[in-house]
């Protein structure tokens, strides 16, 4: 059975370039970044060298810059409550958004408790942020902007920059995730005028458990982990050198790649949205020109998300849904919640993320595969499609 | 995360569809928790003699209503009745814990349907 994985926003394969890097500081030069011995100072060498890829990938102009974390999720963390406990003198009042990842929506909610004020702007039907909306949230006690460069579930690009300009002109710090949008388009720090940056290794083909913040110099973080003096004392713990070699590795391969990546996947991305969009009652979920090039999110009438997948994984099709049953949660998606979309069509939603190994046969087969799963799941639905 | 049995009901489900002149219709759940089941009943003699569902939801739904409908039909509409959400689980070889909840209303749509027949038949012998 021909297998086609559609789910690279969950998480990628790692490249083989990759894995060869990690393999040998794993094996060879396993050393601690922090010893004396040349096994230490190998350590220390790899570690420099991967701060200075993934300060090239996002435009850092130093690479003491970037700081690594064990993912996204913590880079997250480390960015809103470090910058919140750095400025809570200032200020006690964050703006995000209603579309944002748990982890940051999650950890936002967690200052909640602390005594902060969270302002949660909502998106238009295409899941985009006004930057208009934001800067009248601005109050005098705004200290940190927290909005993410691309949606995880529908690809939509939000304008950072514009939010940006209207926050720095406040000396409000600002915060993007950019844990999707790193391995898939251009991202630059100046060019965005952002703070503080999230990415992650093994959303672009780089193992799991590592991540990096870019912290502008200058900006004041509270370390959320106490400990040795590792990352200029900004993070704590040994140095993961196996995980941030093969992330440097990662980030080093994105930027050779991301020219031909972009324009692949944007390639095979316009086949299956049109493809899709053939099929009755299928809408297409997010923005069709602000959008990440790997993401196609569709909302099938009248069928729940998590049997459509169950039919795909039949035939070998890996893809995720945003139903509440896939969520764990009773609730389906709040990024599709917040675009204004009914429960009903927030439980039949699919998304499909392509990736670097994806081919153009894969997108056929999918599309020769899921219009029959979607045509029997509608012959057991009670619902008519409207 | 299924059973091979869910996995069986699920990819070739028994009874889809509607009866057009049943004796009993039971609609449960619904569309913001994501699970809608409607499940059609045919009693003669108060044996019930045929079942057909249509189900808006997970596979677990889908598979318990399948199963459902195999379970009642032949049964005698109170020994139906008896059918409990756990006992459509067990059939199945069981369902993830986070499903018994939230999909696993089979049970639930086959109890409406029954009481939807006997108030049909009750209206019937008062008039």
């Amino acid at each position: 059975m021909r297998r086609v994985y559609l789910d690279h926003s969950a998480t990628t394969p790692v490249h083989p370039r990759v894995a060869a890097v990690i393999n040998r500081y794993m094996l060879a030069d396993f050393g601690n970044a922090s010893s004396i011995h040349e096994f230490g100072k190998t350590a220390q060498q790899a570690l420099r060298w991967s701060r200075e890829r993934v300060a090239e990938l996002v435009g850092a102009s130093e690479a003491d810059e970037i700081v690594f974390t064990s993912g996204g999720t913590e880079s997250d963390n480390l960015a809103i409550k470090g910058a919140a406990a750095a400025r809570k003198d200032r200020g006690r009042h964050i703006i995000t958004s209603a579309v944002e990842h748990h982890a940051v929506l999650h950890t936002c909610e967690a200052l909640e408790e602390d005594g902060f004020q969270v302002t949660k702007v909502g998106v238009d039907e295409y899941g985009r942020v006004d930057p208009e909306e934001v800067s009248e949230a601005i109050r005098d006690d705004t200290v940190l902007i927290s909005i993410m460069l691309a949606n995880n579930e529908v690809g939509t690009i939000q304008p950072v920059t514009e939010i940006a300009q209207a926050a720095r002109e406040r000396e409000i710090l600002v915060h993007t995730d950019a844990v999707q949008a790193v391995p898939q388009m251009p991202v630059d720090v100046e060019d965005l005028g952002v703070d503080l940056l999230s990415l992650s290794g093994h959303k672009m083909y780089g193992p799991k458990g590592v991540g990096a913040l870019y912290i502008r110099r200058g900006t004041r973080l509270l370390s959320q982990e106490h400990g040795g003096h590792h990352e200029k004392g900004r993070r704590a713990g040994t140095e993961n050198i196996p995980g941030i070699a093969g992330l440097g590795e990662a980030a080093a391969t994105t930027m050779e790649e991301l020219p031909q990546r972009e324009k692949h996947l944007e390639r095979l991305q316009r086949r299956l949205i049109e493809g899709l969009l053939q099929v009755e009652g299928v809408h297409l979920n997010g923005h069709r020109r602000e959008r990440l090039p790997n993401n196609v999110s569709i909302s099938a009438a009248a069928i729940e998300g998590e049997s459509i997948l169950l039919g795909l994984n039949a035939e070998g099709i890996a893809a995720s849904s945003g139903s509440a049953c896939t969520s764990g949660a009773l609730e389906p998606s709040h990024v599709l919640l917040a675009m204004g979309m009914s429960h009903e069509m927030a439980h039949g939603s699919l998304r499909m993320t392509l990736g670097r190994d994806n081919s153009q046969e894969d997108i056929d087969h999918v599309l020769e595969i899921l219009p029959p799963i979607i045509d029997r799941l509608r012959e057991m639905s009670p619902f008519e499609i409207q | 995360m299924y059973t091979d049995k869910v996995m069986d009901h699920f990819m070739n489900p028994r009874n889809v569809g509607e009866i057009d002149d049943a004796d009993g219709v039971g609609q449960v759940g619904n569309p913001v928790c994501g699970d809608v089941m409607a499940m059609y009943i045919k009693v003669k003699d108060d044996i019930i003699t045929d079942a057909k569902f249509k189900t808006f939801g997970c596979g677990a739904a889908i598979a318990t209503s399948s199963i459902t409908t195999e379970m009642v039909v032949g049964k005698r509409v109170d020994e139906a009745l008896k059918i409990s959400n756990r006992e459509v689980a067990e059939a199945l070889d069981g369902l993830p814990s986070e499903k018994m909840h939230c999909s696993n209303l089979a049970a639930d749509a086959l109890k409406e349907a029954i009481d939807d027949y006997r108030s049909r038949d009750a209206d019937e012998e008062s008039e």
